[in-house]
């Protein structure tokens, strides 16, 4: 058995400690990810998925456990040092890019992402082609407008650029925090179909958190759900491909 | 004329502290009010180094540092210490008054008889006022150079980020408190550069000189905005050095409207605040339609 990449030990995040409203957001996470899996997360509101993603990522400290990343503990690790192998795509799409830096200059900081910032010239037009080339695969335009300011870009377009962001350095482990929620359905499910091809070929260890059931069971290879802190449910492989909506809607209703 | 060359002069002068200010007020997106502290201070250090005898070029050098560190301490108090940013600038503004006079050892030190950047030979050679243009214009030149190469590199590109948005700077790897640390100390480190220049230029250094020194900056910042509209970084910061030359040229036109020279703080004020309530009154009362509308004459 291959060793996970990643791993939560009985995350406890606690909130309003010390008043009757005391609140375990996450109670007692166990949570092991293996290098190419493809997590798709549900859970209702409040459920605790946001506060994994944070905790994951760093924003937030648990009260107690062990966030392990290839075998190391990184639990005190900080957020900026994470992103050496980390990357996240926010729902907001005015949250993953510079309004006012152009849509290259955008990349150009993507590629450097954990990596240190010096006073060495940017070099940006030596990149232009690659840039030109990778965004033309996204067939929205986004490449005729590589010198477009990113706050004029489409909520699409730039969610685009967000993931591209994200991904071109490959990451160790990505996080897509409802990345397609904020579009139309269209534009949505175009950005699905790039996030499941990029995954799939660059082999990238990804969780997604989604409000969609049907893009819960049609993406990825394992599907958990949250509910009030807890991993409720944890199914992979052959029994998450013959999950159906039905089944999972009657686990939803025996839980609430 | 010779009042034009000097307006001239002071809006080049001038112009570092509007580049100053720049960093943080339009890169970094916060008002920090240690400028109007540090702008004395930088005045009182290069004045007081040059009393005892120091060249001046290494007391204006000295200024930019003083004014670096005093920019240091209000960048700590706002990320580390957690404090609002407006008011650890005003913490440091305050305190840097304290330390002015402890400078000076007196609240206003002449520089009669002393030499100063302007008592070079070559300045000596120009003809009247051209000495201040051309010390200006070297200074800027300089200054906006190295800025230029500055936000082209990765660290400027990262400093540049985390104005623009700081959520993402930081999922990006950047880390955003040593940039805001070291955009508000080179920041603070201009302004007093600025305070140096003018004190020199002036031949006196003040403690109450820096009073209204951010409403300056910003009207230079603003009003090279509002003239030429959208630009690129680099021609921003060029933008800003012409707005504090148009900025000296209006107050030099007000003067000879009549006023006096104690009315600068309030005309001042009152033309910033119609510099930066222009694009929202525009388009609450339609000007632009309107003037469209009047100049075609139907």
């Amino acid at each position: 058995m291959t060793k996970p990449i990643f791993q939560l030990k009985n995350i406890v995040k606690t909130v309003n400690e010390g008043t009757p409203e005391q609140l375990n957001i996450l109670d007692n996470i166990n949570l092991d990810i293996y290098s190419g899996d493809f997590i798709t997360i549900l859970g209702s509101n409040g459920a605790g998925k946001s506060t994994l993603f944070n905790t994951i990522g760093g924003n937030l400290k648990p009260n107690s456990g062990q966030v392990i990343y290839n075998g190391k503990d990184i639990t005190r690790m900080s957020v900026v040092r994470r992103t050496e192998f980390l990357s996240r795509v926010f729902q907001d799409p005015k949250l993953g890019t510079a309004p006012r830096m152009t849509v290259a200059e955008n990349l150009l900081l993507a590629e450097k992402r954990g990596k240190k910032h010096s006073l060495i010239p940017r070099n940006l037009k030596s990149q232009m082609n690659k840039f030109k080339k990778i965004t033309a695969k996204m067939n929205n335009n986004l490449d005729e407008r590589l010198e477009t300011a990113t706050g004029n870009l489409s909520g699409g377009q730039r969610q685009t650029l967000s993931f591209l962001m994200a991904t071109i350095n490959r990451p160790g482990i990505l996080l897509l925090d409802e990345h397609t929620a904020a579009l139309d359905p269209k534009t949505s499910e175009q950005l699905m179909n790039i996030t499941e091809n990029t995954i799939n070929k660059e082999k990238l260890t990804c969780l997604m958190i989604t409000h969609h059931l049907d893009d819960a069971i049609k993406y990825g290879n394992r599907l958990i759900v949250l509910h009030q802190g807890k991993i409720s449910y944890d199914i992979s492989g052959e029994e998450k491909k013959h999950l159906t909506k039905e089944k999972l809607l009657t686990f939803f209703n025996d839980i609430q | 004329m010779s009042l034009i060359i000097s307006a001239i002069g002071q809006g080049l002068l001038w112009a570092v502290i509007g580049v100053g200010l720049y960093l943080t007020f339009r890169i970094l997106d916060f008002p920090d009010m240690t400028v109007e502290g540090t702008f004395p201070m930088g005045a009182a250090t290069a004045v007081t180094a040059i009393a005892h005898g120091i060249s001046p070029i290494i007391a204006t050098i000295l200024a930019f540092l003083v004014g670096c560190v005093a920019g240091l301490v209000t960048g700590l108090l706002y990320t580390k210490a957690k404090i609002p940013v407006l008011l650890a600038g005003i913490l440091v503004m305050t305190a840097s008054y304290s330390i002015d006079l402890r400078i000076m050892g007196k609240p206003n030190q002449s520089l009669l008889g002393m030499p100063t950047l302007l008592s070079s030979k070559f300045f000596q050679s120009l003809p009247p006022y051209f000495d201040s243009v051309a010390l200006g214009f070297i200074v800027i030149v300089i200054v906006t150079t190295i800025l230029v190469y500055f936000l082209q590199t990765d660290l400027g590109q990262a400093f540049i980020a985390t104005g623009d948005n700081e959520n993402m700077a930081e999922s990006l790897g950047i880390n955003t408190d040593n940039m805001k640390i070291m955009g508000v100390s080179v920041s603070n480190g201009l302004i007093a550069l600025g305070g140096a220049l003018v004190a020199q230029n002036n031949g006196y250094s003040d403690v109450n000189m820096g009073i209204g020194i951010i409403v300056v900056a910003l009207a230079s910042i603003i009003i090279g905005e509002v003239i030429f509209g959208e630009l690129t970084m680099v021609q921003r910061l060029i933008a800003v050095t012409i707005g504090s030359i148009i900025y000296r040229l209006v107050l030099l036109l007000v003067l000879q409207l009549g006023f006096n020279a104690t009315d600068l703080n309030l005309i001042s004020s009152i033309l910033l605040a119609i510099f930066m309530g222009l694009p929202a009154l525009e388009s609450k009362f339609h000007l632009k339609h309107v003037l469209k509308r009047g100049l075609k004459n139907d």
